[in-house]
């Protein structure tokens, strides 16, 4: 995911002119519309692998009512990261509206809402505000632009004459007018040919501090998440439940419905390819109606994936190597003065955000129509109308606020949006389709199980001398439209990410990977292939610190000498967390440092172990994400990925048992908890002059910044996720 | 015949009444600001108040709150304290998908009401039942102290000003 973003990026600036860039239109009911033309390039490849859907959607990035009030169509899906706020802060900076006039909206699925530089509407890579950067601010001075010409002509005087700022022009004489009443005389102008942005010393909104335009409605229950459809919204909406097969692959063979056919307010009882939904007037009447069913199943097709086993024979396969991603000269290990061989284990992840997965779906004739927190409409769109047999363009998709997603909502395969066409198609009336929580976690979907393999020697003068890498695990996107873009000579860039791309100077790095085919479904988790790469290169870099005899932070320093930003960060951290002083008796600081989806985040966590049970006191993280457009969503989304990973890091962990996901729901899957979380300082560092990712790179450095902080308090090294918490009270 | 009052209205349902009070709140009087997250007092997304307690509303059968008081996320901010609760969490920006945020704020709300100056040990004790996912836990920690007056608000400076300095003008 990283890197696709990351090699596109080039691409991103607009290409084509500045006439064929925008569309501009009256607005219904009067006010300025402005919008992208759709013959906006850059699509990738794999793009083009599905035939792009064209659906009749205003294509409008921006809207001026009558009464000044701004509004943003914003592209991406909000679930947390906060892009309801920061991108509507970039196209405000070159409206000079009111900020208090800028409400925000979520775009439904139209081909104009392709990210800039992936050619499909999509949610990911940390890259919202990348790649609306130069997009959204032509976009408002573009419409800054047609509204002071707008003035100028209404007071025939030259537009130079004339100024905008606050959602005003002004012009000679003390004449004033609001965005609002020029708007529609600004919409019959015809499209600038050319704009010229603000430079960044003269930002008023980026870079701002800005509290969020989504949070009245969420603190006061008004905000309306995909689950919270009803019939005042949709008339006649039912709600269904599906049971699903025990384990993945297996299909029902027949059912008896006997038991529920009594149940008040059931309505339907369907079979499908991927179980049997239960539909009624309510979710309970659904659900115990869902759950009184007898289901036979053919497990014969099933997949019986078994963690121990799997984690036996991933142990193995990683001692032979793989397919090279990296060239290295892996003898040269032989010749070390010193060597460090260590084994990783990282289990599959659930996403478990928290609203649990559902989708909404009404089909009359040709038409299908779709409620749905999408990450990507562009793919759910296409197996929607492939589910209801309509023509793509016959579907509309309205993108739904959503309670999380953390990559769940990227949904390469759209079960649950076909899952849920499916009951509508049949039954023949709008369905809001549920998954419980138990549902939701034993959908699969997972962030693989790896297990990472390193040799690396250092030599008489304590340098990294070689460093031998192997990685076993399934793929993301085997078989999926992205395998085209990710996959190159069998190599799942997303499987190595961090690795063969690491920004340490490390002499003779060579990877190699086994990809394994296991029949549990798998998907990009929050930062990826991050995820789990982090862990075992920041884990061994510790490990190697120690081997040679040196500070953690004074060794990683030596390899950095190419890559002064991921130095910066680093240093920054330790700066602030007082690496160097003396911490009480019974703490101890462990540091880990990543560069990942353009930013780099660096870690420094101080932990003690109370009666045995590990305590974490203070986290100090050092971002350095290019310009920061929003520094207090910056601030929240590192936090917020530090808590993601510490959940993953305690506690997170999927098992199968001959082939039955083992964990249901937050008993025994569970999550960090307020009394556990420690404080987090988070600093940013300055300058930069454009924006880099945000939402996930907080992620990977933090668990090998517990375990390296673990192993100075209690010199045990811990290399299997989650961490064996009971082996430390030993 | 079940008579309940939600947000101050007398309501009576016929909804069998093991039905959990949720599912009667979201899907019946269709109040969708209470959420669903596990369904078994694990997350406390469904936190409302019966009789002023802090409940999660996804075990609490409809039987068990004959002749209660109901209050979910769509009216508590006509009290004093809850309407303090959400300025918080607006001043201290806490929200990110904001899935949590009505079970965080009846919580706090909750915590509250009955303990004007909760310590670091009390939020803990009264909070720990809601998970955010989103990891909202500091911020929501510094809100519920905003709004206990231990603690000023975060000062940030409204976008946009001052808009005047701009030395560039472009048309
Ligand atoms: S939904 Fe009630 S506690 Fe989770
Ligand atoms: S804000 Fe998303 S779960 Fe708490």
């Amino acid at each position: 995911m990283d890197k696709l973003f990351t090699a596109a990026k080039s691409r991103a600036v607009p290409n084509t002119s500045r006439r064929d860039f925008l569309k501009v239109s009256a607005a219904t009911g009067g006010g300025l519309v402005i919008g992208f033309n759709l013959s906006l390039g850059n699509k990738l490849a794999l793009a083009q692998a599905a035939p792009a859907p064209n659906l009749n959607q205003p294509n409008a990035f921006l809207r001026i009512a009558l009464d000044g009030t701004v509004t943003v169509q914003v592209k991406h899906l909000e679930f947390g990261q906060g892009v309801m706020t920061s991108l509507p802060m970039l196209l405000a900076e070159e409206l000079e509206c009111d900020w208090t006039k800028i409400r925000a909206e979520l775009a439904p699925a139209a081909p104009v809402y392709a990210h800039s530089s992936f050619g499909m509407q999509i949610t990911g890579g940390s890259s919202s505000v990348s790649n609306s950067w130069e997009q959204l601010r032509a976009v408002g001075a573009m419409a800054r632009t047609m509204l002071v010409t707008a003035a100028a002509n209404r007071w025939k005087v030259a537009a130079g004459q004339c100024r905008a700022a606050n959602g005003m022009v002004t012009g000679p004489g003390g004449k004033k007018a609001g965005y609002g009443e020029l708007a529609e005389e600004a919409a019959k102008l015809p499209t600038p040919e050319k704009v010229v942005l603000q430079s960044a010393k003269d930002f008023t909104i980026i870079g701002k501090p800005t509290r969020r335009i989504d949070a009245p409605a969420k603190v006061n229950g008004t905000a309306r998440f995909g689950l919270d459809l009803t019939a005042k919204q949709i008339p006649n909406l039912h709600t269904a439940v599906v049971a699903h097969p025990p384990i993945f692959g297996a299909r029902a063979v027949k059912f008896n419905a006997d038991k529920v056919n009594g149940i008040p307010g059931i309505t339907h009882v369907v079979q499908l390819d991927s179980g049997i939904a239960v539909v009624a007037k309510s979710f309970w009447a659904a659900k115990v109606g869902r759950d009184a069913l007898q289901i036979e199943w053919d497990l014969e097709p099933g997949s019986k994936a078994d963690s121990v086993a799997m984690s036996n024979n991933y142990r193995q396969t990683a001692r032979t190597p793989g397919l090279v991603a990296k060239k290295g000269n892996p003898d040269l290990l032989k010749g070390a003065a010193k060597t460090l061989v260590a084994e990783f284990e990282m289990p599959y992840l659930a996403h478990a955000a928290m609203e649990p997965l559902s989708c909404t779906v009404s089909v009359s004739g040709d038409k299908c129509e779709l409620w749905v927190g999408s990450q990507l409409q562009t793919l759910d769109v296409l197996a929607a109308a492939k589910a209801a047999d309509v023509p793509p363009a016959n579907v509309k998709l309205n993108t739904m606020l959503a309670g999380g997603g953390f990559g769940r909502r990227t949904n390469l395969s759209s079960d649950y949006v076909v899952e849920a066409v499916a009951i509508a198609k049949r039954v023949g009336v709008p369905v809001k389709m549920v998954w419980t929580r138990e549902d939701d976690m034993k959908a699969g979907s997972y962030r693989p199980m790896y297990v990472h393999r390193i040799e690396a020697g250092l030599d008489a003068s304590n340098k990294i001398s070689a460093w031998n890498h192997t990685v076993v695990g399934q793929s993301l996107v085997a078989g999926t439209p992205f395998e085209q873009a990710f996959v190159k000579d069998g190599i799942d860039g997303s499987s190595m990410e961090g690795i063969v791309d690491t920004p340490y100077d490390i002499p003779n790095l060579h990877a190699t990977l086994h990809t394994t085919k296991i029949g549990v479904p798998v998907l990009f988790w929050r930062s990826v292939g991050h995820s789990h790469t982090a862990y075992a290169m920041e884990t061994a870099m510790d490990d190697l610190a120690q081997l040679a005899g040196q500070d953690p932070v004074a060794f990683r320093r030596v390899y950095l000498g190419k890559h002064p930003k991921v130095l910066k960060t680093l240093n920054l951290a330790a700066e602030k967390a007082g690496w160097a002083s003396a911490l009480p008796k019974g703490r101890a600081r462990g540091v880990a440092v990543h560069e990942s989806f353009g930013s780099v985040v660096a870690h420094v966590v101080e932990v003690s172990m109370d009666k045995g049970e590990l305590k974490l006191h203070r986290i100090v993280s050092a971002i350095d994400c290019g310009l920061a457009v929003n520094p207090l969503t910056v601030a929240a989304q590192v936090e917020s990925s530090a808590v993601y990973g510490m959940s993953a890091a305690l506690y997170g962990k999927i098992t199968l048992k001959d082939g039955v996901v083992e964990q249901s729901n937050f008993h025994n899957y569970p999550l960090l908890r307020m009394a556990e979380m420690p404080k987090v300082e988070v600093y940013i560092v300055p300058g930069g002059e454009t924006p880099t990712g945000v939402g996930e790179p907080g992620l990977p450095p933090i668990a090998p910044a517990i375990s390296n902080a673990i192993f100075a308090l209690t010199g045990k090294r811990l290399r299997t996720l989650p961490f064996d918490l009971a082996s430390l009270k030993a | 015949m079940i008579l309940i009052t939600v947000n101050g209205e007398r309501i009576s349902t016929n909804v069998d009444p093991s039905t959990p009070l949720l599912w009667f709140l979201r899907d019946n009087l269709q109040l969708t600001g209470t959420k669903y997250g596990c369904g078994m007092a694990l997350c406390g997304a469904c936190t409302v108040h019966v009789n002023g307690e802090p409940t999660r509303s996804c075990s609490t059968p409809i039987s068990a709150v004959v002749g209660k008081k109901v209050t979910t996320i769509e009216v508590v901010g006509k009290s004093a304290v809850g309407k303090k609760v959400q300025d918080a969490w607006i001043a201290e920006d806490v929200v990110q998908c904001g899935y949590c945020q009505s079970g965080q704020i009846m919580a706090a709300a909750a915590l509250l009401t009955k303990n004007k100056v909760p310590s670091d040990a009390d939020i803990d004790a009264a909070m720990s039942g809601n998970v955010c996912r989103c990891g909202t836990y500091n911020r929501v920690r510094a809100a519920i102290k905003v709004a206990a007056g231990l603690k000023p608000a975060a000062s940030v400076k409204p976008a946009g000003a001052p808009a005047a300095a701009r030395k560039s003008v472009k048309a």
